[in-house]
């Protein structure tokens, strides 16, 4: 979706700035927040690009102004009602009303912990060979769906190099709908600052994005 | 925030979806176990050993797989290396995608918009932020995490290290000198 998260290239929001010694959490509350999403979704509530949508479909002036792990929460609250985990009522009463929808693998434990730590992996069987090799010249495609997609705007209709193919992955355009794997190839793409940014831009600089084979269309 | 994060827990709780223990021991694990001396532990056998730096360079997962790491990084771990005339730069444009396992969670510059909007048009601008200035003929090339590959960025060795051990070299290694908006520091601590 065409939405406020997609903020490559944009203007206006002032300088990084860094926090000395920063702890990992600035609030018990955050931590706790990161703790729920993990196990919800090690649990099977939801995939990592479900996650994400959710925290993209927040009104753009919330998603502004919250803080991310203040999103993380909004989004989660939206993913458990749509998904049925939890009703609207029950967040209103702050305790649970109705019986629990099973989760698919079940209550997260202290057993489950270890599972979360371990990063899984998104390589998939491919569904097809890859149709790009290193070196093709490719323009992304000038898509806007209305739901999630990793096709930043900022390289859209731009081109670009394959430098390399990272392998076939989970297709986050169809498991944040939970349609499934749908697993696609994954390249990294590198332009030229100034095909993305004109003449104006920094002559040193090259950006690179991760692109799935359907963003890509080959360039004669 | 935190009445409206301790009633979800509540009910999750209460409706047998999670055991708040488990939660404890997420939290534990990203507070003490897994942060950026993780990553700055990879970076010093890199320096020290080059057959290291090399299987580093050709797939990170399974480079970093083999040192027995606290935590297991994944398949999708690609190390890039900096060099006199290249500086790496990783960025997250759409959300917060960085290398938990290597370097902890993200800081908060990292997921917020000023990061995510610039360093992909003005690189040079950014590290200026982070008084950080380069040669103004480095090549700089970021890396936008859109998929699920991450990026761990190999900065350059500091002058005057030569013989140190790879616990020593360990401690100039910073976190953001792997995320590419800053340096090593130098061995006189700048």
């Amino acid at each position: 979706m065409d939405g406020v998260h997609d903020m490559g290239g944009m203007d206006g929001f002032g300088k990084v700035e860094p926090e000395p010694d920063e702890p990992v959490f600035h609030a018990d509350w955050e931590a706790r927040v990161m703790a729920m999403n993990r196990a919800m979704g090690a649990g099977g509530a939801w995939n990592i690009d479900m996650s994400r949508f959710a925290r993209e479909a927040l009104p753009p002036h919330v998603y502004l102004s919250s803080s991310y792990y203040k999103k993380w929460q909004l989004g989660m609250e939206n993913n458990l009602i749509e998904r049925g985990y939890v009703g609207a009522d029950e967040l209103a009463a702050g305790r649970a009303l109705h019986p629990a929808k099973p989760l698919k693998r079940g209550k997260f434990t202290l057993e489950s912990v270890a599972r979360v730590m371990t990063r899984g992996s998104f390589t998939r069987p491919e569904q097809a060979p890859a149709r790009f090799k290193v070196g093709d010249r490719v323009r992304c495609k000038n898509i806007h769906p209305a739901t999630h997609t990793r096709l930043p705007r900022y390289v859209r209709g731009h081109v670009g190099l394959i430098e390399r193919i990272q392998g076939c992955h989970v297709y986050p355009d169809s498991a944040s709908l939970d349609h499934g794997d749908d697993p696609q190839w994954v390249y990294t793409v590198v332009f030229d600052g100034r095909e993305l940014w004109g003449d104006d831009g920094d002559p040193t600089l090259k950006v690179s994005i991760e692109a799935f084979e359907p963003y890509l269309e080959l360039v004669a | 925030m935190q009445l409206r994060v301790r009633a979800l827990e509540t009910i999750l709780t209460e409706k047998g979806y999670v055991d708040p223990a488990a939660l404890d021991a997420i939290i534990e694990a990203y507070e003490t176990k897994i942060g950026p001396h993780n990553g700055a532990r990879v970076i010093a056998k890199a320096w020290s050993d080059p057959a290291f730096k090399q299987e580093l360079l050709a797939d990170g997962s399974k480079a970093v797989a083999k040192l027995g790491h606290v935590s297991r990084v994944g398949d999708h771990l690609v190390a890039v290396e900096n060099t006199p005339k290249l500086h790496n730069m990783v960025v997250c444009t759409l959300c917060s995608c960085y290398p938990w396992e290597v370097l902890g969670l993200p800081p908060v510059w990292y997921k917020a918009a000023p990061y995510r909007s610039r360093a992909v048009k003005d690189p040079r601008g950014v590290l200026g932020d982070f008084g950080v200035k380069l040669p103004a003929d480095t090549e700089i090339r970021v890396w936008d995490s859109t998929a699920e590959t991450r990026f761990l960025v190999l900065p350059m060795r500091p002058a005057g290290t030569d013989g140190w051990s790879e616990d020593k070299l360990a401690t100039l290694v910073t976190r953001d000198s792997m995320i590419g908006t800053g340096l090593a520091k130098n061995p006189d601590g700048a």
